[in-house]
């Protein structure tokens, strides 16, 4: 299957990554022949098979609800590239104008 | 006869003999790192004064009478997309995660720190452990150390250069669909993937959460199994670690497995296989012979290109939602210019991710976006459990599965790197292990002509790296390749 130039512009903004003209092109190229590859697949009968994603019988894992030390404010906060007080800082996301 | 010749489990000895110091251990491996790393970039960063202060600990302790651990006094290499609270960076080789420093150890740190380990640096990997060739790091290329011009193989490639040109005696990988193995059998040295399961990935920057797995490197079968002694076990913190007792791994590793039955795949001998590397594998089952072992014809019909196709939907899928996290707030890499929030996740992801993990995260978006999800997502799934059946069918059969590790030896540097699926051909042996969960471990088996390493792969069901190792075992005490070192680290030591 081939993504075309405009499918690879959705999914990087569904992936959130801004692609510039060249990046489409080479993408388009290389995603294309990955699913080319990828639509092997469909050689196979799978009707009746169950999806399997996790290969070891896992279950629910459960522990009594006991608080237990996490990272401090500081330590969560430690990285990140903008911060004010206890907060993460982002960028405007509201117009002025908007109403709350 | 130079320190860094020393395996770890002889390192071990003479350390907890009073033979060696800790600080002389530690100081012989940074003394190498310098030497060597120029030419390898193994590491992406050398935590001298941290290494020298913590040997000197052991060494105290050790002089104290006090127990120090499996791993007294070894210094050990750790794939950088593991956490450090040590004041290292941790940046899985990737732009994005920029200067961050983790405020808190992995599981598999805080193991290596109980049991004695010295921590000397951390190593190169493609970024975000995508990759096949340690070439995708936003940090420079990692080389082959028995020939600069070509690739160490990957992702945990800085780990396995590392251990191969004797910079350190073991490290620490991690693999997803060949990480660890592949590299191994291109640097001539023992990697193994377990169980999935068998090592906490608390602390493990997560790419594929149900491939990922870590595992040890070492010259020799022993090391990773002293390794992996030290690394195993149940952790609540990883609710996917599972609670089984680990064996005594070292205790057992001298008993053959006898009578062994050796499955081997057709699949694994077909096109696309170098002709040397089939010779030199054929020659290894062949010593298994020798010893007794049977070997049996078996088909993994799913197990080769269909297991590539399902494991780069599979990964790709899951990529897209672990890496979600980097979104330019949280830690890491902010891009300086944008509009909006949008914009700002936008421009800091398309200027912090390299190429490799672009196409990755917009494969597994799309394969999960409406419309495609049955198509792509719904049908590796259940590819995913024709594979798992393979495996489950071949071990009523056979004790464990034999073929080569890659389908070639070392390739050049910027000989894939243009054809992205040309890359993901390299794992076409390793993945399908990924996908079943099951354990594999990759044993140097000779050289090429041109002498670059060749690696075995063995494959064993699920919880069974006892019998995995000493089966591996058998092999290397008819076939000791790990004597050999490259020609570069033995040059003005």
């Amino acid at each position: 299957m081939a993504l075309s130039a405009k499918e690879v512009l959705k999914v990087g903004t569904l992936s959130r990554i801004r692609l510039t003209g060249e990046e489409v092109e080479k993408f388009s190229l290389q995603l294309s022949a990955i699913l080319e590859y990828v639509d092997k697949l469909r050689e196979l009968d799978t009707r009746g098979v169950e999806p399997l994603a996790h290969a070891l019988a896992l279950h629910n894992v459960l522990r009594d609800d006991e608080p237990h030390a996490g990272l401090t404010t500081d330590q969560a906060l430690g990285g990140a590239p903008e911060s004010d007080g206890d907060f993460f800082r982002v960028p405007r996301v509201l117009d002025e104008g908007a109403s709350a | 006869m130079a320190l860094t010749d020393l395996t770890a489990c002889e390192m071990r000895q003479a350390v907890l003999e009073r033979r060696l110091s800790a600080r002389e251990a530690a100081d012989a491996c940074l003394a190498a790192i310098h030497r060597l790393d120029t030419k390898v970039k193994a590491f992406l960063s050398v935590a001298p004064e941290n290494a020298r202060r913590r040997a000197a600990e052991i060494d105290r302790r050790l002089a104290a009478g006090e127990n120090v651990g499996l791993l007294a006094g070894i210094p050990v290499a750790v794939k950088d997309n593991m956490c450090t609270a040590d004041g290292q960076p941790t940046t899985c080789a990737s732009r994005i995660l920029g200067n961050w420093r983790a405020p808190y150890d992995a599981h598999v740190v805080q193991r290596l720190t109980a049991e004695g380990a010295v921590i000397v640096g951390k190593t190169n990997l493609d970024e975000f452990a995508m990759g096949s060739s340690t070439e995708n790091s936003a940090y420079g290329a990692t080389r082959n150390p028995w020939a600069l011009d070509r690739v160490p193989g990957g992702s945990s490639g800085g780990s396995a250069a590392a251990v191969a040109a004797r910079m350190v005696p073991i490290a620490l990988g991690s693999d997803t669909g060949g990480s660890i193995r592949q590299p191994a059998a291109l640097c001539g040295v023992v990697g193994m993937k377990p169980t999935y399961g068998r090592v906490s990935r608390y602390g493990l920057v997560a790419f594929a959460s149900s491939l990922d797995q870590i595992g040890p490197f070492g010259r020799t079968v022993a090391d990773a199994a002293l390794l992996l002694q030290a690394t195993a076990g149940h952790d609540p913190r990883d609710s996917t670690s599972v609670p089984k007792p680990v064996p005594d791994y070292l205790a057992s590793l001298e008993d053959p497995v006898l009578p062994l039955k050796i499955g081997v795949p057709r699949e694994f001998f077909g096109e696309g296989l170098d002709p040397e590397v089939g010779k030199r594998v054929r020659e290894a089952l062949a010593v298994y012979e020798r010893l007794g072992a049977r070997l049996v014809e078996i088909a993994l019909p799913h197990s080769t290109d269909y297991a590539i196709a399902t494991y780069y939907i599979v990964a790709t899928s899951e990529a897209s939602s672990n890496l979600a996290r980097y979104d330019g707030v949280h830690y890491g890499y902010r891009s300086s210019d944008h509009t909006d929030m949008i914009d700002m996740y936008m421009r800091s992801r398309a200027q912090g991710f390299g190429d490799e993990v672009k196409r990755r995260i917009m494969l597994g978006t799309y394969a999960l976006s409406s419309g495609y999800y049955d198509a792509y997502y719904k049908k590796a799934l259940a590819v995913r459990r024709l594979i798992r059946r393979d495996f489950e069918q071949a071990f009523q059969e056979v004790d464990c599965i034999m073929g080569p590790t890659s389908p070639t030896p070392a390739f050049c540097m910027g000989e894939r790197t243009a054809d992205p699926l040309s890359m993901y051909l390299s794992d076409v042996y390793t993945v399908s292990a990924n996908l079943a969960a099951i354990a594999g471990i990759s044993i140097p088996c000779g050289f090429t002509a041109a002498g670059l390493p060749v690696g075995l792969q063995i494959i064993t069901d699920v919880f069974s790296e006892d019998r995995l190792l000493r089966i591996a075992r058998m092999y290397e005490r008819e076939a000791d390749w790990a004597q050999q070192a490259p020609p570069l680290a033995k040059e003005a030591v």
